[in-house]
C-alpha cells in the first residue's frame, strides 16, 4: 500500500498570513466552462467557409530534397491549394525574441517548412488545403518528391565525432563567445568560471566524477498543435491558435511572412498543455499562407505522431560532473561538461542547464563547460525548467554519492553547502533572498523524512533543484463597474489557473473577493504586449501587472470620492477597501457606483518589466521499491517541497508541484525517444511513451515553502517549473539505496535497471 | 451513383439526432465537426489518451477508435450531457473545488470516465479509481486531484443519496 496523507492543510510552513484573498482557494472562473465541454480549445474553432489542410513530412531524418512536384496533388478533385518552402520565400535573417530564449529566423523559417533539405523525420515539407481534412490527406500522399538520404546523427556524441555528417553547411562553431570559422555540428562552446577548481580539488579529500546521459523525451502535452488562419480580403491575417504566446505567435509568424506585426491578430484559443512546447510556431505559417492562396479560412492540426515527430521534444544530454569535498563535508570545487542536444537546429536549453547545475550549492571553485549541440532530431523546444533537469540528476547523484563516502545525511550535506542570498553562482549572478536553506529544513523535519523506511529492496532518496523566475513584459487593464466589480483584461494564456491567481492580486489590492473579478484573456489587439506564459513568470509579472492596475484604479477613486466629499485627494486614504477622508468614508463597492457622477468611467492599467527575480527551490523525498525480479520501480511514498515565496492559490501551486514532479517521474524512470539507425522514432505512440497513468502513481504530497520574494510586491516566486527538476535525481538516488546500484542514464527503466543490478552482482567491485 | 453518405440515428445526450456520414468518419469526428459537440477532445486518435471518450450503451468507449456508422442506434453521454440544466453533476463541482483540471484538456475525458465508474460502483476505493482511470491521460495534474475530485463526488453523491 502506498502512502496517502489525508489533507493539504498541514502542509504550509512559514505561511505569509497578512492577506484577505491571497492565500485561499477560489474557484477558478474559467471552471464551468471547462467542466461542461464549453471551453474552445484551438482544434474546437469553426469558422463560416473553413477548409482545413493537412501536411507533407519528411520520412528521412536527413536528406536533400532534389525536387519536390505537386502537380498530382493539386488535380484531385477537392484540393484548392498546396504550398512549400518557395511560397515562403526568403524574409532575410535576424534573431527573434521568443520570451525564453532568442532564434534566428532563418532556422524558425526552416522549421516551418522544410527547404533545401530535411533535418528530421517528420520536418515539414508541404501543406495542402481542402474541402474535407480527408481529401486534404490524400493529397499528401500524391506529392511526389525526390529524396536523397544523407547519413543522420542523433546523439551528441555522433554529431561531436571526426567526419561527423554535417547538418547545416553554414553552421561556424561560437567559441567561449567568439564566433570561428568551424564547422561541424557544435553550433557553441561556452564556460563558465569561479575561482580555482584545480585549488580546490587539491583540497578535496573525497573526490566523485561521473558521467550520465539522459534520453530525449517530450513535453507530452494532452493538446496537439493547431492553427486556424483567415487572411482577409483587406490583407489583415487572423490566426486562433493554442499557444503559450499570442504575441509571440504574431510576431514570429509576422517576421517568417515579411509582413508587419500590425497586419497580423492572434486570437489565444484555451490551451490544453504546453510546458514550454508550446512557445514556438510550427503551424501559423503554414496555415496562413494555404488561407492566402485560397481565400478560406484554414485550419490546422497535428496528429499525436506529427507531435512526437516534429514539435519540441527536450534535449538528450551527455554530462560529466565532478565534485570534490573536504572530510568535514565542505563541497570545495565541481566541474561539469555538459553536451545537449539541440535537435535540428541550434539553442539547446544547455546554458540555463549549465547556469543551473550547481546553483544549489555555495562553492568556491567552478569550471562548467557547454556544448550546443545539432543533430537530425527536431528542433528542441523548452520543457518545464529546460536543461535543469538533465544537469540536476548528474549533480544531485554526485551529491549523494559524496554524501554516502563521508557517511553524512544527504540533506545535512545540502544543507551545509546550500546555496544562499549572496552565494554567486558559476555564471556570475549574485543570488538575491532565496528559499534553499528553508526548504532543506523543511525536507529534514517532514513526517516522511523522520519516518524509516523498512522492507526488503527499498531505498528512500532526496534530491533539490533550481529554477529561474523570467520577469518579461507583460500588460494589464482593468474597468471598474457600477456594482462594485472589475472586469481585468491580460495577455498570459492560461494554462493552469493564471486567471484566477492574476484577478487575486487585483482583489487583494481593491479590498474586494476573488469573485468580483472577471478576468479575460485578451488577443493581441485588444490588450498590450505580453511575453509568453512560460518562465514561471504568469502570476509572478502579469500578476503584479494586475496589482499595479488596481493601484491605478484606487489612485483615480480617490480622486473621485475628492470630488464627492470636497476635499484633496491627497487627503484620501484607501484601506480594507474602503476609501476614508475625515468623517467620510465610502467603501469601494459604493464609490463605484457613483463614477458616472464623478466624471465617467474608471479603468487602470499597468505595464511591467521586472528584473533581478529571485527564482524557486524544489526538493523531493521519495520511496521505492524495486521488483528483484522485473527491476520495476515502484513508488511507495512522495513528498515535494517547494518555495512558492507567497502562493496565491495555494490549489494551483500544489497542482504545479505535483504535475512537475510526476512529470520528472516520468522522464526518470520510463520516458524516451527510441531512436532506429536510421533516425526514426519507433515509439511515436501515446501507447509506447508510455507517459505515467493515474495507477502508476501514489498521492504526491506537498509542502509549500514560503520565503517571500524581495523582487515582487506580495512575495510571489514563479512555481511552475521547478518542481520538474529534483525528480530523477531523488529517484535515482532512492533505487541507489534500494539496490546498490548508481545509474548512470535515463530513464531507469527495468531492462536499464535490470542489466544494472546483474553488472552490480556479477562484478560488485568494477560497478563500483 | 452511390451516394457517399450513410444516414444515422443515435440518442446523444437524451436527445435523439439524425446525421448523415462517411463510412471513413470516426464518431469522436462527428460529435465534434458535424454536430457542434467539441467537449470530446482529440488527444491521440488511437485510444490511447481517453481524451475522446463517450458512455455508449452503459459502456465507455474511445470515440476515436469507433465508426461513427457503428453508433447507429445507441445511446451516447458526452460531457456535454453530464450536467443538469442548473445544476453541475457532483463529479463537475468537485473537480472544480478541489482544483482536479489544469489546462482541462482531458477534463471531459476524466469526468466521462468517473461517471462511468461511479454508474457502477458508488464507493470505489483508491485503487480502484487509479485502475478505472489509467486509460485517461492528465499531463498537468499528476493525478492526485482528480483521485480525490472523484473520491468527494462519490462521497457527496452516496450522502444524497
Ligand atoms: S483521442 Fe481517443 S483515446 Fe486519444
Ligand atoms: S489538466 Fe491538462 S492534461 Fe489534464
Amino acid at each position: 500500500m502506498t502512502h496517502k496523507p489525508d489533507s493539504y492543510e498541514h502542509n504550509m510552513v512559514l505561511a505569509q498570513k497578512q492577506f484577505r484573498v491571497l492565500g485561499t482557494r477560489p474557484i477558478r472562473h474559467d471552471g464551468v466552462d471547462k467542466v461542461t465541454g464549453r471551453a474552445l480549445y484551438g482544434a474546437d474553432i469553426d469558422l463560416s467557409g473553413l477548409i482545413h489542410g493537412a501536411i507533407l513530412r519528411s520520412p528521412h531524418a536527413h536528406a536533400r530534397i532534389v525536387s519536390i512536384d505537386t502537380s498530382a496533388a493539386e488535380a484531385m478533385e477537392g484540393v484548392l491549394a498546396v504550398v512549400t518552402a518557395a511560397d515562403l520565400g526568403d524574409s532575410g535573417d535576424k534573431m527573434i525574441d521568443l520570451g525564453e530564449g532568442e532564434q534566428n529566423l532563418s532556422f524558425l523559417r526552416g522549421n516551418v517548412l522544410a527547404s533545401g533539405k530535411a533535418l528530421y523525420k517528420g520536418h515539414a515539407v508541404a501543406g495542402v488545403a481542402a474541402a474535407s481534412l480527408h481529401v486534404a490527406q490524400e493529397a499528401v500522399k500524391r506529392i511526389r518528391v525526390e529524396w536523397e538520404p544523407l547519413p543522420a546523427v542523433t546523439t551528441t556524441q555522433q554529431a561531436m565525432a571526426d567526419g561527423a555528417p554535417v547538418l547545416h553547411d553554414g553552421l561556424r562553431t561560437k567559441e567561449l563567445g567568439k564566433e570561428t570559422d568551424q564547422t561541424g555540428n557544435v553550433a557553441a562552446h561556452f564556460r563558465y568560471d569561479k575561482g580555482s577548481p584545480d585549488e580546490g580539488f587539491a583540497q578535496a579529500d573525497v573526490i566523485v566524477e561521473r558521467s550520465f546521459d539522459t534520453a530525449t523525451v517530450h513535453q507530452g502535452y494532452i493538446e496537439p498543435q493547431n492553427a486556424t488562419a483567415l487572411w482577409n480580403n483587406d490583407g489583415r491575417l487572423q490566426i486562433w491558435t493554442s499557444t503559450q504566446g499570442s504575441f509571440v505567435v504574431r510576431d514570429t509568424t509576422a517576421a517568417i511572412l515579411d509582413i508587419p506585426v500590425s497586419q497580423v491578430k492572434v486570437t489565444p484559443m484555451e490551451i490544453g498543455g504546453g510546458f514550454g512546447g508550446k512557445i514556438p510556431v510550427y503551424l501559423e505559417p503554414v496555415a496562413a499562407l494555404l488561407s492566402k492562396k485560397t481565400g478560406r479560412p484554414v485550419k490546422l492540426v497535428m496528429s499525436r505522431q506529427d507531435v512526437f515527430e516534429a514539435t519540441g521534444p527536450t534535449p538528450g544530454s551527455h554530462i560529466r560532473v565532478k565534485m570534490g569535498a573536504t572530510n568535514d563535508g565542505r563541497i570545495v570545487a565541481a566541474e561539469a561538461w555538459m553536451a545537449y542536444e539541440a535537435g535540428a537546429y541550434p539553442e539547446s536549453f544547455v546554458v540555463p542547464g549549465a547556469m543551473c547545475v550547481f546553483a544549489c550549492y555555495d562553492i568556491d571553485n567552478i569550471r562548467v563547460d557547454g556544448f550546443d549541440v545539432v543533430v537530425n532530431k527536431p528542433s528542441t523546444a523548452a520543457y518545464r525548467a529546460p536543461g535543469a533537469t538533465n544537469a540536476a540528476f548528474a549533480a544531485e547523484s554526485v551529491v549523494d554519492e559524496i554524501a554516502e563516502k563521508l557517511g553524512v545525511d544527504p540533506l545535512d550535506l545540502r544543507l551545509k553547502n546550500a546555496a544562499k542570498e549572496g552565494t554567486r553562482r558559476a555564471d556570475g549572478v549574485k543570488f538575491p533572498r532565496i528559499g534553499l536553506v528553508e526548504v532543506l529544513e523543511a525536507m529534514k523535519a517532514h513526517p516522511h523524512y523522520q519516518t524509516p523506511l523498512e522492507g526488503p529492496h527499498r531505498g528512500r532518496g532526496v534530491a533539490v533543484g533550481f529554477w529561474f523566475n523570467v520577469g518579461l513584459e507583460s500588460s494589464c487593464s482593468i474597468s471598474v463597474n457600477s456594482d462594485g466589480t472589475i472586469s481585468l483584461v491580460e495577455g498570459s494564456t492560461d494554462i493552469g489557473g493564471t486567471r484566477t491567481s492574476i484577478a487575486m492580486q487585483a482583489a487583494e489590492v481593491l479590498g474586494i473577493s476573488a469573485e468580483e473579478v472577471r478576468p479575460s484573456v485578451a488577443d493581441t489587439d485588444s490588450v498590450g504586449y505580453t511575453s509568453v506564459t512560460g518562465g514561471s513568470r504568469v502570476t509572478f509579472a502579469t500578476g503584479w501587472a494586475a496589482h499595479n492596475a488596481a493601484q491605478d484604479v484606487v489612485a483615480q477613486m480617490k480622486e473621485r470620492a475628492a470630488i464627492l466629499w470636497g476635499v484633496d485627494a491627497g487627503a484620501v486614504e484607501f484601506a480594507d477597501g474602503t476609501f476614508r477622508s475625515g468623517d467620510n468614508s465610502l467603501a469601494f463597492k459604493e464609490l463605484a457606483k457613483k463614477l458616472s457622477e464623478t466624471g465617467g468611467p474608471v479603468t487602470g492599467r499597468a505595464t511591467v518589466h521586472p528584473k533581478g527575480v529571485g527564482g524557486s527551490f524544489a526538493g523531493n523525498i521519495v520511496d521505492v521499491e524495486v521488483d528483484p525480479e522485473t527491476a520495476k520501480t515502484k513508488i511507495l511514498r512522495f513528498t515535494a517541497f517547494q518555495d512558492a515565496g507567497k502562493a496565491i492559490h495555494p490549489s494551483y501551486v500544489e497542482g504545479q508541484m505535483q504535475g512537475g514532479s510526476v512529470q520528472g517521474i516520468g522522464w526518470g524512470l520510463n520516458e524516451e525517444y527510441f531512436m532506429t539507425d536510421q533516425g526514426v522514432m519507433a515509439n511515436s505512440t501515446l501507447l509506447d511513451y508510455r507517459m505515467p497513468t493515474a495507477l502508476d502513481l501514489p498521492m504526491i504530497d506537498t509542502c509549500i515553502i514560503e520565503v517571500a520574494n524581495p523582487g515582487h510586491p506580495f512575495g510571489v516566486r514563479g512555481v511552475g517549473e521547478a518542481s520538474i527538476v529534483p525528480p530523477p535525481g531523488a529517484l535515482a538516488n532512492a533505487i541507489h539505496n534500494a539496490t546498490g546500484v548508481r545509474m548512470s542514464r535515463l530513464p531507469m527503466s527495468p531492462p536499464r535497471l535490470m542489466e544494472a543490478i546483474w553488472a552490480l552482482e556479477s562484478n560488485p567491485i568494477a560497478a563500483d | 451513383m452511390m451516394p457517399k453518405k450513410s444516414y444515422v440515428q443515435a440518442v446523444i445526450n437524451g436527445e435523439s439526432r439524425e446525421f448523415l456520414c462517411e463510412p471513413r468518419q470516426t464518431l469522436l469526428e462527428v460529435l465534434r465537426e458535424e454536430l457542434g459537440l467539441t467537449g470530446a477532445k482529440e488527444g491521440c486518435g488511437d485510444g490511447n489518451c481517453g481524451a475522446c471518450v463517450v458512455i455508449q450503451d452503459g459502456r465507455l468507449v474511445c470515440s476515436c477508435l469507433e465508426l461513427a456508422v457503428e453508433s447507429a442506434g445507441t445511446e451516447i453521454t458526452t460531457v456535454e450531457g453530464v450536467a443538469g440544466r442548473q445544476e453541475l453533476h457532483p463529479l463537475q463541482q468537485c473537480f472544480l473545488e478541489d482544483a482536479a483540471l489544469q489546462c482541462g484538456i482531458c477534463t471531459p475525458g476524466f469526468l466521462v470516465s468517473a461517471k462511468a465508474l461511479l454508474d457502477k460502483n458508488p464507493d470505489p476505493s483508491e485503487p480502484e479509481i487509479r485502475l478505472w482511470l489509467a486509460n485517461n491521460l492528465c499531463r498537468c495534474t499528476g493525478y492526485d486531484k482528480i483521485v480525490r475530485a472523484v473520491e468527494h463526488a462519490a462521497e457527496r453523491m452516496r450522502q444524497e443519496a
